[in-house]
């Protein structure tokens, strides 16, 4: 009795979620978060180069027409990701991975959203931005009867140039350093600078990796990590990179990254991981909270 | 920063006035292609086939766009510029048998394009990456669009543009590479900033 009235109250929730799915993708793609615009903005401002000068005011009238016109800030609106927190008492549990794919297929028309989903061995394009392990959802359990999910809509530019790289444990910090400073002259003019780094630490290659785009995509800009040693880190590794000149879009600039977001877990003593994920200057996130009523909101 | 308007298709003689630094604004007819694109033109070419599009004196733009259909025929969403780099394998080529006079993407180009620009008459252009609203509207409409079964990111559109830019010039027909002096110039600070962080 008691499984058949949850499984029955679960399948009411695939209409709400799918709803929460597409809300929250339409956001993303269509209206930066405000800590991203901020920055945008500041740089702008303070930016002396001209053509650099010239490409943040394109990506801020990009940003006002985009909203005006509800369209996607970017044509590339990514690969879709889900960071989700759901509570062991959310009552739709057994349904949000189906929500979440019919949520997807439903934006792609709507919105529309590009078709980016790309089998690496045959080629083929279902057309709808699902396919094998995508959308990737990243489940988190956590005490309670909501459910959370941050979607990220996720470029292709800035990804294609994520770095891992495995320094030698004696090298400590200075390994860290390293790696992100040639890491970003590598990605040169690549990944639509001004970008936020994400870096993440130890763990091993998959943790680091995680980390690393949680800071990049996740984390609000103008965030400070909570560790005053690593924050300080941020800070240093900020004006280091931005001391390189690579600026908006590789013309020259004092720009070229709007932060540096550091996370770490801790390491096997054998290895010191350091993972290093680019997020373009179109960071596109937006947050759904599902209540156990079956009540939504999407903010950013 | 001096500013050209060039309708297509595109002289030799205009290409070859242009400066890095200057900016473009072009009307006429803009051709998309991305990497299966490009690996297809070359094919064709190898082959002795006829492409489906003259890009002589034309325009070449590196955008998978987001379209909708609409009506009997396309609507342009969003179409702003991606990576340029991936598709350095096959440009020199590119421009050398089609006889394209400006690219268009963003990210920079290599050695090997920027020898082929100043040989045959061409130029790299850069359009800010991600700012596809503000392209989609100077593209008037879409022409057609050829080599579907790429996948629409990947397929040939055929757009009619009107005042599409602001685009700079990244490569010229001088020998110069903006992006990759760029580069190279943060490459010399590289020893310079590692030793204010500590390192070396």
């Amino acid at each position: 009795m008691i499984v058949v009235l949850s499984s029955s109250r679960a399948s009411e929730f695939l209409d709400v979620i799918r709803e929460a799915v597409v809300e929250s993708l339409r956001r993303a793609v269509i209206h930066l978060p405000p800590d991203v615009r901020d920055a945008l903005r500041k740089a702008y401002e303070n930016e002396d180069s001209g053509s650099a000068r010239a490409q943040l005011k394109a990506i801020l009238d990009n940003i006002e027409l985009a909203e005006k016109l509800g369209k996607p800030i970017c044509q590339d609106t990514g690969l879709i990701l889900f960071f989700v927190r759901v509570g062991y008492s959310f009552p739709g549990l057994p349904v949000i991975e189906k929500a979440f794919i019919e949520g997807v297929r439903e934006a792609t028309e709507e919105i529309p959203l590009r078709p980016n989903t790309v089998n690496p061995f045959t080629g083929k394009n279902p057309g709808d931005n699902t396919g094998r392990y995508v959308p990737f959802i990243h489940w988190e359990l956590v005490e309670g009867d909501d459910l959370e999910f941050t979607v990220v809509p996720k470029g292709g530019g800035s990804e294609a140039v994520a770095v891992l790289k495995m320094p030698p444990p004696g090298k400590g910090v200075n390994g860290v350093k390293e790696a992100v400073v040639d890491a970003v002259l590598e990605a040169g003019a690549k990944p639509c600078p001004p970008t936020v780094v994400g870096v993440g630490v130890g763990g091993g290659a998959d943790i680091a990796t995680i980390l690393a785009k949680k800071a990049a995509c996740l984390r609000k800009i103008g965030t400070r990590n909570p560790d005053p040693e690593i924050a300080g880190l941020e800070e240093e590794l900020y004006n280091a990179i931005n001391e390189l000149g690579i600026g908006a879009m590789g013309l020259g600039g004092r720009y070229t990254v709007l932060a540096v977001h550091i996370d770490y877990a801790h390491r096997h003593p054998a290895t010191y991981p350091v993972a290093i994920v680019f997020q373009c200057w179109a960071l596109r996130r937006a947050t759904a909270i599902i209540k156990s009523d079956g009540t939504y909101s999407v903010y950013q | 920063m001096p500013t050209y308007y060039l309708e297509t298709p595109v002289s030799e003689a205009d290409v070859r006035k242009l400066r890095v630094g200057d900016i473009v604004y072009v009307s006429g007819i803009m051709v998309t292609a991305r990497d299966a694109a490009h690996r297809r033109i070359m094919e064709y070419v190898r082959e002795g086939r006829e492409l489906p599009v003259d890009l002589r004196g034309g325009v070449l733009y590196h955008c998978g766009p987001v379209v909708r259909r609409s009506g009997g025929g396309w609507e342009v969403v969003a179409a702003g510029p991606t990576t340029s780099t991936r598709m350095e394998l096959y440009e020199a080529d590119v421009i050398r048998e089609l006889g394209v006079r400006i690219v268009v993407g963003k990210g920079g180009m290599g050695k090997r394009t920027m020898e082929a620009c100043r040989e045959y008459g061409a130029v790299y252009t850069i359009f800010t990456g991600g700012a596809a609203v503000l392209a989609s509207n100077a593209i008037k409409r879409v022409v057609k669009v050829e080599w579907l079964d790429l996948g629409i990111p990947e397929a040939l559109w055929v757009f009619e543009v009107e005042n599409f830019g602001p685009l700079l010039v990244s490569i010229d027909t001088y020998g110069r590479n903006l992006t990759a002096e760029v580069i190279e110039t943060a490459r010399k600070k590289r020893e310079e900033v590692f030793r204010k962080l500590g390192l070396t």
